[in-house]
């Protein structure tokens, strides 16, 4: 068995917002007292990474994605909490720590505004260390994979929003970090270029075995890259396991859909609603397509009975759209997600 | 690779990529330089203009001590300048310190790097603008080749103890979110008490007193007295030591500040 390449215990980070009312009287008052609120970013997270692995953050803004991100980069000072990253606590910035990992944000640009892009790479060639023969392999591999050959010559002001982000990538990755915080990596671009991007992390981690750690708005990339998820929701843990077992726990139902054929008698609402296993079971009821929602366990049930009562043309069992899983999860009250929390908590992690 | 080696590969490449940098923005770089200048050429004139309508002298210093003091004033502020206190609050703020911070290497190597480049690039006009000064302005010197040498260690060490306490006062902006009256504050006692007003010898007694006292006059001053032959051994050996002393306390002060700072910096919407 291998040691965690990341290990979380309890890890809280807490922001103090300084706060006042709107309007000139509030601001005046102000001056003599200042009241600060506490900001809960992340509020006592628990989990282990493995070595190689991807894994996916989820949640909506401002649930403490990034914030855990930072923290386990070492950008940020927890409030409270341990955190071992490849060995080191992240936030002591051991030069070891360092030069092993990498934290890419889609939002924010390292590479130098106006210069081209090559002499921030030797720069940073330089910085880690990186011997010139090794240099020049990794570059053109680089190069290759992210197609940036004709990019490198030029300013980073003169590149779109996806030549940077990809060259802000290969600049990250010069000195073959063995560990990879992706914020956001996709934010803002096309599906194209999200899609290019996506295979090229999968191919890395492939070729590398980089534990990776992403967060993201577009379960595209979670979809494509992870196979285990994590979901963080007013800065706690709400889920931990893989994707599949996420869809299951969350969206404990499937739709059904079916296309009847049109030369039979109309389908009575009752009847329907017996068929299904409820009248709350109905989604939609026209005269061609029904849509049914039933429990998971009840699938085959239903498709059984329906199968022998109508006459089907065509009959369709989907899980719900995986964006649509999300919506539920955060749509949940807070008191619903704690209590969800500690049934998926009661799970064991996949 | 050892750690010297990497540390003179980053400084070399920095200043590959800086030159660069600067070379693509030319316009605003002789701009700048222009504002540079300007601030010495004023008080220059004016001094040599109060000088001569006094008779020749002023505190016993004549129109082309004048000259000389101001030039060497301009040269020694060219080099010891800093201007990354200026920066450091929209650094923070815009989350551009986020990488910096990130890169196994500490941020105060970016900034001396950038300092010594921009030193360098710039060296090359000051000069012949102190040479058309001095000559203009008719500058008058007493030193003695001793001095002279003694000038080097007095501006190097002026440099470090600049930038250093210069870089301590940018981490204020980790605590502060406006630092813009903070620096003001700042940037007026050292016009004050470095003697880039007016040379400090010219100042009344308690100012001169404060002045020994405060670091600012070892940042500036000191060297550019060294280098008009003004100060005798013991007084530049005490100001060696002066130096030494305020670099020793800036540094455990940034050392200190630097830990606090960055346990309290949060990164806002970086």
């Amino acid at each position: 068995m291998t040691a965690a390449s990341i290990r979380v215990t309890d890890l809280r980070k807490t922001y103090q917002v300084p706060e006042r009312e709107g309007g000139l009287r509030a601001a005046a008052g102000s001056i003599f007292r200042r009241s600060t609120k506490s900001v809960p970013a992340v509020a006592g997270i628990t989990f282990d990474v493995s070595p190689g692995e991807i894994v996916g953050f989820l949640g909506p803004n401002g649930a403490g994605k990034t914030t855990t991100l930072k923290m386990l980069s070492g950008l940020l000072y927890p409030t409270s909490g341990e955190a071992t990253a490849l060995g080191h606590v992240p936030w002591r910035r051991e030069t070891d720590f360092l030069r092993r990992m990498t934290l890419i944000m889609g939002q924010r640009n390292q590479l130098a505004w106006d210069i081209p892009v090559i002499d921030s790479f030797e720069l940073n060639r330089a910085i880690y260390g990186v011997s010139r023969a090794e240099y020049n392999v990794r570059l053109d591999e680089l190069v290759e994979l992210l197609d940036v050959g004709d990019l490198v010559r030029k300013p980073v002001r003169n590149l779109s929003l996806g030549e940077r982000m990809k060259c802000e990538i290969a600049g990250s990755l010069l000195h073959r970090p063995e560990m990879l915080f992706l914020d956001e990596p996709t934010i803002g671009l096309d599906v194209t270029m999200q899609r290019r991007i996506r295979s090229f992390i999968a191919e890395y981690n492939a070729r590398t075995g980089a534990t990776t750690l992403l967060t993201s708005h577009y379960m595209g990339d979670v979809e494509a890259l992870c196979r285990r998820v994590i979901v963080i929701h007013h800065g706690s843990l709400l889920y931990d396991g893989d994707l599949t077992g996420l869809v299951e726990r969350f969206a404990p139902r499937k739709t059904i859909s079916i296309d009847l054929e049109p030369d039979q008698p109309a389908l009575e609402p009752g009847v329907l609603a017996g068929l299904a296993g409820g009248p709350d079971a109905v989604v939609q009821h026209g005269a061609e397509r029904v849509t049914l929602r039933v429990p998971r366990s009840e699938t085959a049930a239903v498709t059984t009975r329906l199968l022998g009562r109508v006459a089907v043309r065509d009959l369709v069992v989907e899980e719900p759209p995986i964006d649509e899983v999300i919506d539920l999860v955060f749509a949940a009250g807070p008191s619903d997600a704690a209590e969800r929390a500690e049934t998926a908590a009661a799970q064991p992690v996949a | 690779m050892p750690e010297l080696g990497r540390l003179r590969a980053v400084y070399a490449a920095k200043f590959r990529a800086e030159i660069a940098l600067q070379f693509a923005y030319r316009g605003s770089l002789v701009i700048w330089l222009l504002g540079l200048l300007i601030q010495p050429i004023v008080y220059l004139v004016v001094w040599t203009t109060v000088a001569r309508s006094q008779g020749g002298a002023v505190g016993g210093f004549r129109a082309g001590d004048f000259a000389a003091y101001f030039t060497m004033l301009m040269i020694v502020n060219q080099l010891t300048f800093t201007w990354h206190f200026l920066e450091f609050e929209w650094r923070i703020r815009n989350g551009f310190f986020s990488p910096l911070l990130l890169r196994p290497i500490h941020p105060a190597h970016n900034d001396v790097a950038e300092n010594l480049t921009f030193k360098l690039l710039t060296f090359t006009v000051v000069v012949p603008v102190a040479v058309f000064l001095l000559i203009s302005f008719g500058a008058t010197f007493e030193t003695q080749a001793w001095q002279v040498a003694a000038f080097v260690p007095a501006l190097v060490l002026a440099m470090a103890l600049r930038f250093t306490f210069e870089w301590t006062l940018a981490l204020a902006a980790f605590w502060i979110t406006r630092t813009g009256a903070l620096n003001q504050a700042y940037f007026v006692a050292m016009l004050f008490f470095s003697g880039q007003v007016a040379p400090l010898a010219l100042m009344p007694a308690v100012v001169q007193a404060i002045a020994t006292l405060l670091p600012f006059r070892w940042m500036v001053s000191f060297p550019v007295e060294t280098a008009l032959g003004r100060l005798g051994p013991t007084e530049v050996l005490v100001g060696y030591g002066a130096q030494l002393a305020w670099i020793a306390a800036a540094v455990i002060l940034l050392r200190v500040v630097w830990r606090a700072g960055i346990r309290r910096y949060s990164a806002v919407g970086a």
